[in-house]
């Protein structure tokens, strides 16, 4: 359902995204690990088109990413989650939750609250739903920023280091969220450093390393026998 | 002492200063509004990538800095008529001519206001708004201008108080305002502190209920306020959110 071929990304000379592949089908969950700077991030908002990306091909659901009029029904389609939650502060959890069903899909008001109620409760929000984003922790803010993604009833989600700015006692609430989603069945990609979730609901490891592909693997292989020389280095690095 | 309260109360109410104070802020409220509506499709361009239209914008920003308020005035009265004959009519009245001329300076001052306004949300929020599938206007509409208008206010109501004592130069091309009227009671009587007094309230009442007006529409803004985000939530709350 989603598949790079040949992906390249640069940033004036700087050559982020080298001939990425990659093909990813339904229902998959794939984590994208690497050391900072190895265009992991770049990659998933290539997949939204966030980033424009230069050359190569990217489809989703069948849809060609760049196609300038299908820019919006990509987005749709994919939810995103960005590091710093991004919710958007004036308006309250509820009111962040509906306000692209019924600017984007046409939803009315009484439905588009409905849904809303249904996904803040999945990600066990709900009874903060009329509070702003600044009275939250920054647990609850991420695990509002999941539900208003998922209230556009995407095929895909795509985390970006979504717990790498929490203190560390809130990145469990937001992981469980993400687990149960996976275990519902979502499409997921995930930039991420934490390797025990990794681990716990990869289906596929995807290890880049400055603008490529180095490695991709079942996480048990990755873990404990990567095959590249680079994914061994980071993996010990990271596991002190 | 030489103060005749009498004179004062009776000018106070009476129609030439009511009309003229209404003329005041009338064109105040005219003028910048229009201003407003120039500057900001300007300000998003500014926000933008460099293009040529940004180049341009950035000279007509510099242009109606320099030139001095008085001088766009009487250019819009005076010259404009000589170069384009349709403005010899009976339609381009001095208000008209006021209201063009402070639009257009004010709009130059309001686009930076604007501009740094936009830039002073954080580009997160364009992100996010991009990949839950907005379009760009929606974005604008829904995201960047609430938030922008926040930090936009202050420095805005600054802007509306100066264009308000900015019209009184529009005395110049016989528009009948507060000021103008002030100065044919003056000159008539010769009772200086009685009228200079009447325009001096009339000032002061403007500016006063301004300063409420924002106060009020600044309480919208308590969401960014970690202390009293409480208070505005639970106020929506309990009218039903």
């Amino acid at each position: 359902m989603i598949r790079l071929r040949n992906v390249n990304k640069y940033f004036g000379n700087f050559h982020v995204l080298q001939d990425v592949s990659l093909d990813i089908v339904q229902g998959e969950k794939v984590v994208v690990c690497g050391p900072s700077g190895s265009g992991k991030s770049t990659l998933i908002r290539c997949i939204n088109h966030l980033e424009p990306h230069d050359s190569g091909e990217i489809t989703l659901d069948g849809l060609t990413v760049g196609t300038p009029k299908d820019v919006l029904t990509v987005r749709r389609t994919a939810g995103m989650v960005f590091q710093n939650f991004n919710l958007f502060p004036h308006l309250t959890v509820i009111e962040n939750c509906i306000l692209a069903p019924k600017l984007a899909s046409g939803v009315s008001d009484k439905d588009a609250r409905k849904m809303a109620e249904e996904y803040l409760a999945r990600v066990h929000i709900l009874d903060q739903a009329w509070k702003y984003p600044i009275q939250l922790s920054g647990g609850q803010q991420q695990r509002v920023a999941i539900a208003r993604a998922l209230c556009m009833r995407p095929t895909v989600m795509l985390f970006d280091e979504p717990t790498s700015a929490l203190d560390p006692e809130m990145v469990g609430e937001v992981l469980d969220v993400m687990s149960e989603l996976a275990t519902g069945g979502m499409t997921m990609i995930c930039v991420t450093h934490e390797m025990a979730f990794a681990r716990r609901i990869a289906d596929r490891v995807v290890f880049m390393d400055a603008g490529r592909i180095v490695e991709v693997a079942p996480p048990e292989q990755f873990f404990t026998a990567p095959q590249s020389e680079r994914a061994r280095t980071f993996l010990s690095q990271i596991s002190h | 002492m030489n103060f005749d309260p009498s004179t004062y109360w009776e000018a106070l109410f009476s129609w030439p200063f009511l009309r003229g104070a209404m003329l005041t802020l009338g064109l105040t409220v005219a003028a910048h509004m229009m201003a407003i509506l120039i500057a900001l499709p300007l300000a998003v361009v500014l926000n933008g990538p460099p293009s040529a239209l940004r180049r341009l914008i950035t000279v007509y920003v510099g242009f109606f800095r320099a030139v001095p308020t008085l001088l766009q005035l009487l250019f819009v009265w005076n010259a404009l008529p000589q170069i384009f004959p349709v403005f010899r009519e009976e339609w381009f009245t001095p208000f008209l001519a006021a209201w063009i001329a402070l639009s257009l300076n004010e709009s130059a001052y309001q686009v930076e206001i604007n501009r740094a306004a936009l830039s002073s949300v954080d580009s997160g929020q364009m992100a996010a708004g991009q990949a839950i599938g907005l379009k760009k206007s929606h974005i604008y509409r829904y995201i960047m201008l609430p938030q922008a208008l926040r930090v936009a206010l202050p420095p805005t109501m600054n802007e509306f108080i100066t264009l308000l004592k900015l019209t009184s130069l529009a005395s110049i091309i016989s528009l009948q305002e507060l000021m103008t009227v002030t100065q044919i009671n003056v000159a008539r009587t010769f009772q200086f502190s009685e009228y200079y007094a009447v325009a001096l309230t009339w000032y002061l009442v403007m500016v006063y209920s301004l300063m409420g007006l924002q106060k009020l529409v600044e309480r919208r803004f308590r969401w960014s306020s970690r202390t009293e985000a409480n208070a505005l939530a639970e106020s929506r709350r309990s009218r039903g959110w």
